[in-house]
């Protein structure tokens, strides 16, 4: 797997600041984005992962700095599953469609419409349930169908907020996979995690924030425990495995009480 | 006694009335917008707000009473799209809930317009015509603003239908899409007040909140798809307001009220309905062989 981004700049966030309230969630980032990049930032929560992908997006305007794509770039999002309506009454084909909303977007689905999303629920493997409410699929086949909606906009640049948070490790395997062949496909990729071993570890690009950006690298440059130290605020001791890296919680083993 | 001509007796006798017919389309009109908009209100969450806009434009309608009766729909128009601006600016700027604006905004906007009314009184709807309804003095004026509007809405949902779809299901991915939320919520809010405001007169201003929710959320029990769930709630209001406006003459009692008491007994009917189902699917009556989820195939891999 490459991208570590050698390719040329497709977008651009200069020291931006951004804050909700008086305390800026993010101080001064600055970040490319190249066109061959996978990249995974990763940070504890309410470090200001979602807050990057979003003012990345063009979703939250920074306080400070600029965010700069490049001409027609072509941008798709994918959410935590966390923050999703499962109640919303909607089917898988409908929730795909919603990305279609360029040109005509009348109720009835045109054919080519039709063809374009049976295309990518086959591509994806989730063809079978494009008839299903969404809180009927699984966790694997929600994240593949919001993947599905993503690509239907025909992205560059493919951005996914925790892919793998609240899914199994199978699932988790899967997506990684999945992943890297649209990488492989031709799309860059930007993606947060907190999932260091499963996930952070696997990839060929790692940026680690806190507020600030810690460290930027290759998992090996980026997951070692000074780094982590600094970016989580705790110990973790970084062993190596099978040429890749592997984070060890400081842990304490919890002794039983002796009976009285 | 032949029932099925008296029944038909039933339906057609009222309809010798001019007053009558006026009141039945106004009333089918007015239930399946209602019921239309009220899919995207429900579905957000919002359905505070149109209970609260219902009020605040009450107080509109009072204070451009007085000014003239020709001036009662843009006034009031204008009081309520101002009302739904304040609660959005009061929560945003001032931190507090949105809920606790819209009952501060337009509860007070409720009381200055009762306290005009007693005060001056109206030079257009009574006092109990404009809070619960009737199918009285409507005119031709109110006709083609309720067509206009119910016209207006139609065509929006048309022509916006995914980004407004996208914008409702999760406007923060829906923005991060390239669409753009704030226009779309602003054009929805307009939508909104204007629904309002053109069912006031038959529907009530207390009762209106209630034709917004009681059919989406019938459509709610009865389909998991968006689509099906837009076409289901229209109907169900139209069904609200035709029954409830013949069940309002022959009871003889303001027409929100039979409107929203008919919305109600078809709620409850879908309840049980619903409840019976869920029933049936666990003690193994209804197989529903298409609840079962399949086995999930491996994703097909790029060579």
């Amino acid at each position: 797997m490459t991208g570590t981004g050698v390719g040329p700049v497709i977008l651009t966030l200069d020291n931006i600041t951004v804050a909700y309230e008086a305390d800026p969630v993010l101080r001064d980032v600055s970040f490319h984005v190249h066109a061959d990049q996978f990249t995974g930032i990763v940070g504890p929560s309410g470090s200001g992962k979602t807050t990057l992908l979003r003012t990345l997006l063009g979703a939250i305007r920074p306080q400070r700095g600029t965010v700069t794509p490049r001409d027609g770039l072509r941008m798709a999002y994918v959410p935590q599953l966390e923050t999703v309506n499962w109640n919303f009454p909607v089917t898988v084909f409908e929730c795909v469609l919603m990305a279609r909303t360029q040109g005509r977007q009348w109720p009835k689905a045109s054919k080519a419409d039709r063809v374009d999303v049976a295309a990518v629920l086959e591509r994806l493997g989730i063809a079978e349930v494009a008839e299903r409410h969404i809180r009927q699929l699984s966790g694997g086949q929600q994240q593949r169908m919001f993947l599905a909606r993503a690509l239907l906009s025909n992205p560059e640049l493919l951005v996914l907020d925790e892919p793998t948070s609240g899914v199994d490790v199978s699932t988790r395997h899967d997506m990684l996979h999945l992943l890297a062949d649209l990488h492989e496909d031709g799309i860059s990729i930007v993606l947060t995690t907190h999932d260091l071993n499963g996930m952070a570890a696997h990839l060929p690009h790692l940026v680690t924030i806190n507020g600030r950006i810690v460290a930027e690298g290759s998992p090996h440059e980026v997951i070692t425990s000074e780094v982590l130290e600094r970016t989580f605020g705790a110990r973790l001791e970084v062993l190596e495995h099978l040429g890749m890296p592997v984070v060890i919680d400081d842990y304490h083993r919890i002794t039983p009480r002796a009976a009285s | 006694m032949n029932l099925p001509l008296l029944f038909v007796d039933s339906l057609t006798g009222p309809l010798q009335y001019g007053f009558f017919q006026k009141g039945l389309v106004v009333a089918t009109i007015s239930g399946a917008l209602l019921g239309f908009v009220g899919v995207y209100i429900t579905l957000r969450g919002m359905s505070y707000i149109g209970h609260g806009l219902s009020h605040a434009i009450f107080g509109g309608f009072a204070a451009a009473s007085l000014v003239s009766a020709s001036f009662i729909y843009i006034g009031a128009g204008i009081w309520g799209v101002s009302s739904a601006l304040a609660i959005n600016w009061v929560s945003r700027k001032h931190r507090i809930g949105a809920d606790a604006a819209i009952g501060v905004i337009t509860t007070a906007s409720f009381a200055l317009g009762v306290a005009l009314l007693s005060r001056f009184g109206s030079s257009g709807p009574s006092f109990d015509n404009a809070l619960f309804g009737s199918i009285y003095g409507i005119s031709a004026d109110q006709i083609i603003m309720l067509i206009g509007v119910s016209a207006a809405t139609g065509a929006f949902v048309f022509f916006r239908y995914r980004s407004l779809l996208f914008t409702t299901f999760d406007p923060d991915v829906a923005a991060a899409s390239g669409v753009n939320v704030s226009r779309i919520e602003a054009i929805l809010m307009l939508l909104l007040s204007l629904s309002i405001l053109a069912t006031l007169t038959v529907i009530g201003v207390t009762l209106v909140a209630a034709m917004l929710v009681i059919p989406a959320v019938v459509a709610r029990m009865i389909t998991d798809s968006f689509g099906r769930m837009l076409v289901l709630s229209t109907i169900v209001g139209a069904s609200c307001g035709l029954a409830g406006m013949y069940l309002s003459y022959f009871a003889a009692v303001p027409s929100g009220t039979m409107i929203v008491l008919t919305g109600a007994a078809v709620f409850c009917v879908a309840l049980a309905w619903q409840g019976w189902r869920s029933l049936a699917r666990t003690a193994g009556l209804d197989d529903h062989p298409e609840d079962a989820t399949p086995a999930i195939p491996a994703p097909t891999r790029s060579a």
